[in-house]
């Protein structure tokens, strides 16, 4: 205890020889060096490309008994708007559970009998919007988005002066202009990595020695245990900055996600989002007896919380009281939330700063536990 | 106050869980380049008082010093003792020399000691041609002689073996049984507990614990007389017989 200066780092290269074998551990086994380098950039691409929830050239079906005018006029119209593509003109209304069938369309827009003239004058022109609604959420978008390009044809064909007094609301979609759902699936991915590399590796192979026995043999020799932790976090961190520098490129380069605030920012933001999950993984280390136990706590207590809970795919905003509450300590929530606010919104530091400080209130909570359970188990 | 020849040196060493006392006000003193068997059944106490002497374990009262060293000071004995635990102790991932160059950096040799140490443990144990193996590729017998030679590598005073034997056949446990006198005749002093009778034999003197405490302290030769036995198979059998534990355990 008394001649053990901090320094003893450099003296004698314990900490040296430890975190050199966790880096060969690592890097002699070539599967996970690729999974651990290669998926993110992989998920970011898939995320970005394959998996989007934005509108976008949809393909419609269209019935149209009518064909005057005013009809082909808003189809021409929904035709050449980005969000929808006319895909095929029915002859029946009957055809319309089997062009669903078919999974060529999405929906189906149906014009009633004697849709025409302008409807302004007659007051009556009834009009049919058929969803397929195995995607609800998908299925309630796109019923708006068709609705909003009719409704706006529907105004433009009134002279301005018999315009009925409605309200128009004026939508403008702030930071992320087109939709774009990438834009949030950067951050999103970012939370999802960091928490795979760090908290799942570190616990799996923290218990891993545990369980062969060398971490008693560590124990065991005159390096501290906090020293023997820490060479442990060392080539997961610098997986961590490889990646981070992967991801934030092909973010940038590929799919066009800008950086709007501060770099600097973002680097500590994500610094202490991966010490925190660093620590979440000794912390789970701690609690649990086998590399099964290890894998399943950071899969089913980790991954799948970031998925529902941080406000990756579902907004927060949207979930149940009690969920919020709930999602309020997954710490991916609060650093997606940091994410989105400095790299998409371009924030400032003092606009983020109560996830900031969340995230930080987690490091020191979970250092704490860790280090007294750590402790305990040696006895 | 330096006995000199004196390796461990233990009074009245306790260790209590809760109401449970796994060691029992033991003591018992071990010689410079002794080996020392520590046998017990399972439950006996034996790796709980193990740990202690290693410095991974506080005792709850009692005195001794390992290797010259205070009890309390676990940082100054970890320096001066080698360990090879129950399990198999050496990185399997990690070559033959990766393995031994980790251990002697946590140890702080420097790395031309390293080089010219690992090339003479090699020679000697006769496994010259395997320093590039991977650990996982070898056989159980070397890889436990590699770890025994990994853990008196940086030439601690004092080697605490934890059932190194297990699972080994008796012909691999006579090699590494050679490489123990070997040591000990070099001056290190060897603690080790098994379950191997036969093993028990080669100690210089045997200690059996039950149920906590240490029912008796002496060589081979003195406990079979004592016991009136041909084997220390069945002095332990006499012994091991009076423990209460197991059965306050079933009920």
């Amino acid at each position: 205890m008394k001649n053990n200066s901090p320094f003893s780092v450099h003296r004698n290269s314990p900490f040296i020889a430890l975190a050199g074998k966790e880096f060969r551990h690592i890097f002699r086994d070539v599967r996970t060096i690729l999974l651990l380098l290669v998926m993110p950039a992989a998920q970011i691409i898939l995320f970005g490309f394959a998996v989007t929830t934005e509108i976008k050239e949809t393909p419609i079906a269209v019935f149209d008994p009518s064909k005057n005018v005013s009809t082909a006029r808003l189809i021409k119209r929904i035709d050449a708007s980005e969000y929808f593509r006319v895909e095929q003109m029915l002859h029946h209304p009957d055809e319309i559970t089997g062009v669903f069938g078919e999974g060529k369309i999405r929906l189906a827009l149906v014009f009633g009998d004697g849709f025409g003239g302008s409807p302004a004058l007659d007051g009556r022109a009834s009009l049919q919007i058929v969803a397929d609604a195995t995607d609800p959420n998908q299925a309630g978008t796109l019923t708006q988005y068709l609705s909003a390009v009719i409704g706006d044809e529907y105004r433009s064909q009134l002279p301005a002066a018999d315009a009925p007094p409605s309200i128009v609301p004026v939508v403008k979609m702030l930071y992320n202009p087109e939709m774009k759902s990438v834009y949030n699936f950067v951050p999103g991915v970012m939370g999802l990595i960091f928490l795979l590399i760090c908290a799942m590796m570190t616990s799996i192979s923290i218990v891993r020695e545990r369980e062969t026995g060398t971490m008693e043999v560590l124990l065991a020799s005159p390096v501290k245990p906090s020293l023997i932790i820490a060479a442990k976090a060392v080539p997961y961190l610098a997986l961590s900055a490889v990646n981070y520098c992967t991801v934030l490129l092909l973010s940038v380069l590929v799919l066009g996600v800008p950086v709007a605030g501060s770099l600097a920012l973002l680097t500590v933001a994500s610094s202490l989002y991966i010490v925190v999950s660093l620590l979440l993984g000794l912390f789970i280390s701690t609690v649990v007896r086998t590399q099964k136990a290890a894998m399943i706590a950071s899969g089913m207590g980790l991954m799948i919380p970031v998925m529902l809970l941080s406000g990756l795919i579902f907004p927060v905003a949207n979930m149940p009281v009690a969920l919020q509450w709930l999602s309020s300590v997954v710490p991916a929530r609060w650093y997606i939330r940091a994410m989105r606010g400095i790299m998409i919104e371009g924030l400032p530091l003092t606009a983020v700063r109560l996830e900031i400080a969340v995230l930080c209130a987690m490091g020191v909570v979970l250092l704490v536990v860790s280090l007294k359970k750590f402790k305990v188990r040696l006895e | 106050m330096k006995t000199g020849d004196t390796s461990i040196r233990v009074r009245d060493l306790t260790k209590r869980f809760g109401t449970f006392t796994a060691v029992d006000r033991i003591c018992f003193d071990v010689k410079e380049g002794e080996i020392f068997g520590f046998l017990g059944a399972n439950g006996a106490g034996k790796t709980t008082a193990m740990r202690i002497l290693c410095g991974l374990s506080k005792p709850t009262s009692g005195e001794g010093t390992v290797a010259g060293c205070d009890i309390a000071d676990a940082e100054q004995i970890k320096r001066r003792i080698g360990y090879m635990s129950q399990k198999f102790s050496l990185y399997e991932n990690l070559k033959v020399w990766e393995n031994i160059r980790l251990f002697a950096g946590i140890y702080g040799i420097s790395a031309k000691e390293t080089a010219r140490r690992t090339d003479e443990m090699l020679e000697r144990i006769g496994f010259a041609h395997g320093k590039n193996a991977l650990v996982k590729s070898l056989p159980l017998g070397w890889k436990q002689k590699l770890a025994f030679s990994t853990a008196i590598f940086h030439h601690p005073k004092i080697v605490f073996l934890d059932e190194p034997t297990g699972g080994v056949d008796p012909v691999t446990r006579r090699q590494f049984w050679e490489l123990i006198c070997e040591a000990s005749e070099r001056g290190v002093t060897v603690f080790v507990t098994t379950h191997y009778m036969d093993e028990a034999e080669y100690c210089h003197r045997v200690s059996i614990m039950v149920d906590g405490r240490i029912e008796a302290l002496d060589t081979p030769q003195n406990l079979r007389a004592k016991y009136q036995a041909n084997s220390m198979d069945e002095v332990f059998r006499q012994l091991a017989g009076k423990a209460k534990r197991m059965e306050n355990c079933k009920k």
